[in-house]
């Protein structure tokens, strides 16, 4: 029986790698589960289900030959895959403010601490050389309610010089 | 009453065009019966299309009436429905019926000015914003065989979208 596991990829980014990555699994008879690639700093990032009939070492020989050819260092670990039991966030938070270190671990230390149970962060340097910016958006759910999240959100907003928004995320089923 | 089989995409009859409503007789509002009874069948779903059941003629339900503190016509039969006007755009997340186990951010029409007939024939016209409005939008489509799928917008830009948002002017009021 074919086990999951979770590939994990990242290099300097150059265009081909996710279809010759992902031919390479297919010609090795795996099968693809949720996916997500991102650029981090002009790296290439991926994280990919995998399902494969053979093991962690086995999967590690079959990915090296196009890892090596993009210079690529890539991980695999034998997960327990759960596909079509998504959890739906209900609050959407974006924060921005002046690049500065300490903003993602202010905000998520405030959040966890108010009930939060985060399921999607993503973030973004933007703005000029001589004063970046930082934007992220993070969206999870609220375990404890929106008040007490929004609340602890304006106060640190306002002791850290942030921008912050809280909107729920009102899923519309038709 | 009866609760109806929902088709489930992949099933390409979801994709089809449906045809006009042309005879309003005691066929009709027995249909009609049974798509609301299989509309309140499913956990929250606000919604239902008569192609979802594999019915082609252009009907909707819509009831967004559980939903608090929003402007609303509650529980509405939704013959040969068209769309004379639309203001503004919003992203939302939606969920569907036919696409289970999935969410996406979609872009819709803020504010709608609708013309449809009901179960009799009578032709009404509705003003109607945001929820209530994405919702008719999202049945309207399953008549054009479109699904939330055919129209979704990325996480990403979900930030930039609603910053234009914030310029969007309001409506006119008459």
């Amino acid at each position: 029986m074919k086990k999951w596991f979770m590939l994990t990829l990242v290099g300097k980014d150059r265009s081909g790698i996710v279809a010759q990555v992902t031919r390479a699994l297919y010609e090795g008879e795996c099968n693809l589960g949720e996916a997500s690639m991102v650029r981090l700093g002009g790296n290439f990032t991926v994280m990919l289900m995998v399902q494969f009939a053979g093991n962690e070492q086995a999967l590690d020989d079959l990915i090296g030959p196009v890892s090596r050819s993009f210079d690529l260092r890539h991980h695999v670990d034998a997960i327990e895959g759960e596909l079509l039991h998504h959890v739906e966030p209900d609050v959407r938070i974006t924060v921005y403010g002046a690049d500065r270190s300490g903003i993602v671990a202010e905000i998520t230390g405030t959040l966890t601490e108010k009930g939060f149970n985060i399921l999607n962060l993503e973030s973004d340097v933007g703005g000029s050389t001589e004063s970046p910016i930082y934007v992220m958006t993070i969206e999870g759910v609220a375990e404890q309610g929106v008040e007490i999240l929004e609340e602890a959100l304006q106060i640190l907003a306002r002791e850290k010089g942030l921008e912050t928004q809280l909107e729920p995320i009102d899923t519309l089923i038709g | 009453m009866a609760v109806l089989d929902i088709l489930v995409y992949p099933d390409p009859r979801l994709k089809q065009v449906s045809k006009p409503v042309e005879h309003f007789d005691d066929s009709l509002r027995s249909f009609v019966l049974d798509l609301e009874e299989t509309m309140r069948a499913g956990p929250g779903g606000v919604g239902i299309a008569a192609p979802q059941v594999g019915y082609f003629e252009r009907i909707v339900i819509v009831d967004v009436s559980g939903k608090p503190k929003i402007k609303q016509h509650g529980r509405l039969v939704l013959i040969n429905p068209e769309i004379i006007s639309q203001e503004g755009s919003a992203v939302g997340r939606e969920g569907c019926l036919s696409v289970p186990e999935y969410t996406g951010n979609v872009t819709r029409a803020k504010f709608i000015t609708l013309r449809a007939q009901d179960e009799f024939g009578k032709i009404c016209e509705f003003q109607m914003e945001r929820y209530e409005a994405r919702a008719v939008q999202h049945e309207m489509d399953h008549l054009d065989g479109l699904l939330l799928l055919d129209r979704l917008v990325s996480r990403r830009d979900l930030f930039r979208r609603q910053s234009q948002e914030a310029t969007t002017p309001k409506p006119k009021t008459s």
